[in-house]
C-alpha cells in the first residue's frame, strides 16, 4: 500500500482551516446512530472521549485502571506548553512550530507540528474552564515557566502535578457524559484485538480482568489512545501497567508502526539502587531551571559533594553548551551525563549518577523559595532516597521516558487500518526524533479536544449509519483467537516467571537499543532478542487460571507482544544510519560527540508493515518534506 | 534478596468476592531497607509463584504516588505508618529487622473485596458522574486570562483538587464515611468562579450519590484527615457543608 499522508495543501498556516472546511459533517440527529470506541483513557482518550460524546456521538471507553482518572497521564509533572505568549517575550503559533520541528531533529511532519501549535491555545483555554487549577499570579492571571529547551516562558504547570490536574479535568468532562448516558466506561478491561470486517476497524475484543471473561464490542470506528510503549526496556518512569498491547495487535491487523526506534531518555531520573527495582522515578525537568547538573573533575573523587570546592566541579552542560546550559534538550541533556559516567566520572554507588545541585538558588532565594517551587519534588526524592536535596545536591541519571515512535497516522489520525485512529502517545506523533519537555500533554489534549472530533466525522459520514453486529464470524472468529492465546500462555507451564523474563528483555533493550547504539550491537541483539521470544514460549511459567482476576496473566501476554515490538526497534534502529534526536548511532556523530544526521538518506517516516509472524517485516518511506523551515545541524551552544 | 531485613507477613487472602477469606502467613526473607513496600511484595509474589501458590493481588500502577492505584491496609493504617506517603511510596527503611507485618485491603461496605488485597471503588466514579464537572463543552471557552482568580483561591483549589481518589479516608474513617473525598471535589470548585455557576446543584446531587452508595455520614473523628497520603484538609468538610446549607437555604 502506498502511504498518503493527507496532508493539506495551501499554505502552513491555513492548512487545517481549510481542511475543517473540508471535512465532512455528520447531521446532528445522526450522529447519535453512530458508535465510536475509544481504548485508553489519559489525556488523549478521556479529551476525545468526552468530546466526541458532547458531539452527540455513543463513546465506550476502555482502561485497565480502576478508574478512567488512574491513566498514566496523572503522573506528569512538569508542565504544558501553549503559544499563548502570555509573557510577551516574543512567543507565537510559529515560533513553537519551529521549536517542535527543530527539537524534534528534523523527522516530524510540518503540517502537524504547525496545527499542533495553532491549536494549543485553545487548550489552555478549555483546561482552564473546566476549572483546573493552574498556578496563578498575585494579579489573577496564568503564571508559566520556562521548560527544557526552550527559551521563552510558554509552560502552564501546576505544581508538579499538571498532568494529574489536566487528566482531572478531562476526566471530569467524561463523567459529565457519563452521567448523561453518553459514554459508557468500561475500567478494569483490557483490549486484546482489533476486530476488522471488510477491511475495516469494527470492533475489539476486550478481557474483563475481574472475571476473566472475553467480551465482544463492535462500533463504526475505533480509537487507540493507549499511551507509549517504553515498558519495553522494563526499567522506566512509566506507570507499571503501560504497554504496547493495543498498537501491537492493531499493527499485527494491518496498521504500519512509525519510527519504532525513536525513545526518549529522561535526563533526570532517581539511579538505580537495586535488582529489587520495580520503577524509575523521574524528577521533573522543571528542577533544571534551576539545578546545575555537574561532576567532579577527579575521577572518583572519593569526598562529599559539598565538600568537593566549587573549582574542582565540572558543570559540563554549562561547559559545552554556554548559551543553553542546563537548559538543553532532553536527548543531549542525557548523552551528556552518559557521556560523563562512560569516561568514569560518575558518582555514587554504582558511578552511573551526577549531581543536580541547588545550593546556588537556595543561596540566592532561600530554602522557603526553593521549597515552594519544588516542595513535592525534594520531599518525594527525600522518600526514596532517605537523602535530603535542601543539604546535598541530587544525584539523577537518565531513564527511558516517553517513545517517540507509534502507530503511522495521516494528518487525520488514522492509522493505515480505515476506521482505526490513533492518538496520544501510542501514534508515531508530532515529535519527531526527540519530544521537547510539555509537549506530550499537549500533544494528547489537542488530539483528542480538537483534531479527532473533526476529522473521524469526516470518515463517519461516509459509514453507513445501522449498527454493528457484535456475533458476525469475523467478532466470534477474533474472540476465539483471543482465548487460544491466552491458554496457550497458560498452558506453557515452565519454570520462569513473566517477570524474569520481562526484566531480562528490559536489560537487553536497554544495553543493545539504549542511548549509545551500533549496527553490531542492533545486530547481536536481533539474535538475542529472537531467543528470549523462544525461551518464553517453552518456559514461561504463569500462576493461576483464565476465568479469574490474573494480574501475572496480564502481564504475559505484554511481556509477549514486548518480545515482539523490541526486535522491531532494533531492526529500524538499524535500518537508520544517522544520529537524530534520541536515536543515537555511535558510527554517526560529529567530532564534538554531537548527532549527525543524515537529511540526504533518512528525512522520512519509516513505517514498517507486519507481514506474518517471524517474517521480515516491510518498511515504508513517508518521505519529509520541509516548506518552512530549514534543516540545520541543531546547535544549543 | 538483596537485603539484610527478615519479616513476616500477615495478608489478607480471598479468592473473590463470593468466598471468604482469611489471613496467610508468609516470610519475606533478605529485604533490603531501600526496598519500596510495593518491590518487596513483588519480590515475595515470586516466591510464592514458584512454589505454587498464587501471587497475592494487589492494586497499583503509577508507584509514585500520584494515580492513587495502591490502596492497603498496613499494621491498622491506611497506606501504613508513614504520614503522607502512599504505599507505593513507602520504604522498607520504615520497618523494623524481625517485624510482623499485617496487610489488609481497605475496609468499607462502600468497597467490596475483589480479590485479596484488591478491592471496588466504582462508589467514588459514581460521586462524581454526578456532579464533579464544570458543564462546559469543548470549543465553546473564552481566554484563559479573561477568568482571574484570586492566586489565594487558585492555590486553595489546587490544594483540594490534589486528592488522588485512592479511598484512605474512607478506609480510615470508623462510619466508612467518603466526605473528605467528596468534599476535596465541592472544594475546588467552590472555589473557582468557572465552578460557581452550578455550585448549588452540584453539592447536593454528590451528596445525593454519597449517601445512596453506602458511604456512612461524617462524625468529625478527622481520622481522614491523619491518614489521607495527600494532606487533604477537613476544612473542605467544613467548607461542603456551608456551600450544603447554603444550597438548601436557597432550595433550586
Ligand atoms: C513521570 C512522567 C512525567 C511526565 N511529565 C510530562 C510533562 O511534564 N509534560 C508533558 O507534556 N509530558 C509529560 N510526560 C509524558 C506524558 O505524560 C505522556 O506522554 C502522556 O500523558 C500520554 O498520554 P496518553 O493519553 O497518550 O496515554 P496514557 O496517559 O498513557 O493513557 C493510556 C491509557 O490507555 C489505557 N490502555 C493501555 N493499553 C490498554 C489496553 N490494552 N486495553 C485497555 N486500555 C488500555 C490505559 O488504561 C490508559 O487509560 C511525562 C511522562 C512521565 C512518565
Ligand atoms: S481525600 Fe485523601 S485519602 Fe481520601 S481519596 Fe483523596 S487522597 Fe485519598
Ligand atoms: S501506585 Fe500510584 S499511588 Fe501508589
Amino acid at each position: 500500500m502506498k502511504l498518503d499522508s493527507k496532508i493539506p495543501s495551501g499554505p502552513l498556516s491555513e492548512k487545517w482551516d481549510n481542511h475543517k472546511f473540508k471535512c465532512k459533517l455528520v447531521n446532528p440527529a445522526n450522529k447519535r446512530k453512530y458508535d465510536v470506541i475509544i481504548v485508553g483513557t489519559g489525556l488523549a482518550g478521556a479529551s476525545a472521549a468526552a468530546s466526541l460524546a458532547e458531539l452527540g456521538y455513543n463513546v465506550k471507553t476502555f482502561c485497565f485502571q480502576d478508574s478512567p482518572r488512574r491513566a498514566h497521564s496523572i503522573a506528569a509533572q512538569g508542565g504544558i506548553n501553549a503559544a499563548k505568549n502570555y509573557r510577551n517575550d516574543g512567543d507565537s503559533v510559529y515560533r513553537l512550530f519551529y521549536d517542535t520541528v527543530k527539537g524534534g531533529d528534523y523527522r516530524a511532519r510540518e503540517a502537524n507540528v504547525h496545527r499542533l501549535a495553532q491549536v494549543s491555545v485553545n487548550i489552555i483555554d478549555q483546561c482552564v474552564a473546566q476549572g483546573v487549577p493552574f498556578a496563578r499570579e498575585y494579579g489573577g492571571l496564568l503564571d508559566n515557566r520556562s521548560f527544557g529547551g526552550a527559551q521563552v516562558s510558554r509552560t502552564f504547570y501546576a505544581k508538579g502535578q499538571t498532568g494529574q490536574q489536566l487528566l482531572l479535568g478531562a476526566y471530569s468532562a467524561m463523567n459529565r457524559m457519563i452521567g448523561e448516558g453518553k459514554i459508557k466506561s468500561y475500567t478494569r478491561h483490557e483490549m486484546l484485538e482489533v476486530v476488522m470486517v471488510d477491511g475495516q476497524a469494527r470492533g475489539i475484543i476486550a478481557r474483563d480482568l475481574i472475571t476473566g471473561e472475553i467480551e465482544r464490542h463492535s462500533a463504526h470506528a475505533v480509537v487507540l489512545a493507549t499511551g507509549g510503549y517504553g515498558n519495553v526496556f522494563y526499567l522506566t518512569t512509566y506507570a507499571r501497567g503501560s504497554n504496547a498491547t493495543a498498537i501491537w495487535r492493531a499493527h499485527k491487523k494491518g496498521a504500519y508502526f512509525g519510527n519504532p526506534c525513536f525513545t526518549q531518555i529522561h535526563p533526570t531520573c532517581i539511579p538505580v539502587s537495586g535488582d529489587h527495582q520495580s520503577k524509575l522515578t523521574l524528577m521533573s525537568e522543571s528542577l533544571r531551571n534551576d539545578g546545575r547538573i555537574w561532576v567532579p573533575k577527579q575521577k572518583g573523587d572519593p569526598r562529599k559533594p559539598v565538600d568537593i570546592p566549587e573549582g574542582e566541579r565540572d558543570y559540563y552542560l554549562e561547559r559545552r553548551y554556554p548559551s543553553f546550559g542546563n537548559l538543553v534538550p532532553r536527548d543531549i541533556a542525557s548523552r551528556a551525563a552518559k557521556d560523563m559516567c562512560d569516561k568514569g566520572f560518575g558518582v555514587g554507588n554504582t558511578g552511573l549518577a551526577v549531581y543536580l545541585d541547588f545550593s546556588d538558588v537556595i543561596k540566592r532565594t532561600g530554602e522557603k523559595a526553593v521549597e515552594a517551587k519544588y516542595g513535592n519534588l525534594f520531599d518525594m526524592y527525600k522518600q526514596i532516597t532517605g537523602e535530603n536535596p535542601y543539604k546535598t545536591p541530587m544525584m539523577i541519571y537518565p531513564a527511558v521516558h516517553y517513545t517517540m515512535g507509534g502507530l503511522w497516522v495521516d494528518y487525520n489520525l488514522m492509522t493505515t487500518v480505515p476506521g482505526l485512529y490513533a492518538c496520544g502517545e501510542a501514534n508515531f506523533s508530532d515529535h519527531g526524533a526527540n519530544r521537547l519537555g510539555a509537549s506530550a500533554l499537549m500533544q494528547g489534549l489537542a488530539d483528542g479536544y480538537f483534531v479527532l472530533p473533526y476529522t473521524i466525522g469526516d470518515y463517519l459520514s461516509d459509514v453507513e449509519r445501522t449498527p454493528i453486529a457484535n456475533d458476525s464470524p469475523e467478532f466470534m472468529d477474533a474472540e476465539q483467537k483471543v482465548k487460544d492465546r491466552l491458554q496457550k500462555l497458560l498452558n506453557i507451564k515452565g519454570k520462569k516467571t513473566v517477570h524474569e523474563f520481562h526484566r531480562e528483555l528490559g536489560l537487553l533493550m536497554w544495553n543493545h537499543c539504549g542511548m549509545g547504539r551500533t549496527a553490531e550491537g542492533l545486530t547481536a541483539g536481533i539474535e538475542k532478542i529472537k531467543k528470549l521470544r523462544a525461551d518464553f514460549w517453552e518456559n514461561l511459567m504463569v500462576p493461576g487460571g483464565e476465568q479469574e482476576l490474573n494480574q501475572n496473566l496480564e502481564k504475559a501476554g505484554r511481556v509477549a507482544d514486548y518480545l515482539e515490538l523490541g526486535e522491531l526497534m532494533m531492526v529500524d534502529a538499524l535500518n537508520r544510519n544517522e544520529s537524530c534526536g534520541g536515536h543515537f548511532r555511535e558510527e554517526y556523530q560529529t567530532p564534538e560527540n554531537e548527532a549527525r544526521r543524515d537529511d540526504e538518506g533518512y528525512a522520512y517516516v519509516a513505517a514498517w508493515e507486519y507481514k506474518g509472524d517471524n517474517q521480515p517485516h516491510e518498511l515504508h518511506k513517508e518521505d519529509l518534506v520541509f516548506e518552512s523551515v530549514k534543516l540545520t545541524q541543531r546547535s544549543y551552544k | 534478596m538483596s537485603g539484610n531485613m527478615n519479616l513476616t507477613l500477615k495478608v489478607w487472602r480471598q479468592k473473590n468476592a463470593k468466598e471468604s477469606g482469611r489471613f496467610e502467613t508468609y516470610a519475606a526473607k533478605g529485604v533490603s531497607p531501600d526496598m519500596s513496600f510495593l518491590e518487596m511484595l513483588d519480590v515475595v509474589n515470586e516466591d510464592l509463584s514458584k512454589t505454587g501458590i498464587d501471587p497475592i493481588a494487589f492494586d497499583h500502577d503509577c508507584r509514585e504516588g500520584i494515580c492513587g492505584t495502591c490502596s492497603m491496609y498496613i499494621n491498622g493504617r491506611a497506606h501504613g505508618p508513614v504520614k503522607g506517603v502512599t504505599a507505593c511510596q513507602l520504604h522498607m527503611r520504615s520497618f523494623a529487622d524481625g517485624e510482623t507485618i499485617i496487610i489488609e485491603p481497605w475496609r468499607a461496605a462502600a468497597f467490596p473485596v475483589i480479590r485479596d488485597l484488591i478491592v471496588d471503588r466504582q462508589a467514588f466514579e459514581k460521586i462524581q458522574q454526578a456532579g464533579g464537572f464544570v458543564s462546559v463543552n469543548t470549543g465553546s471557552t473564552p481566554d484563559a486570562n479573561s477568568i482571574p482568580v484570586s492566586k489565594v483561591n487558585a492555590d486553595e483549589a489546587f490544594n483540594s483538587a490534589a486528592c488522588i481518589g485512592c479511598g484512605a479516608c474512607v478506609a480510615a474513617c470508623k462510619n466508612s464515611s467518603a466526605m473528605l473525598f467528596l468534599s476535596a471535589k465541592v472544594s475546588q470548585y467552590a472555589l473557582l468562579p468557572q465552578g460557581r455557576v452550578e455550585a448549588k446543584k452540584r453539592v447536593k446531587d454528590m451528596l445525593k450519590v454519597h449517601d445512596d452508595a453506602g458511604f456512612g455520614a461524617c462524625t468529625n473523628t478527622e481520622a481522614c484527615e491523619a491518614e489521607c497520603p495527600k494532606g487533604i484538609s477537613v476544612s473542605n468538610i467544613a467548607r461542603l457543608n456551608r456551600e450544603y446549607a447554603a444550597a438548601m437555604l436557597v432550595g433550586e
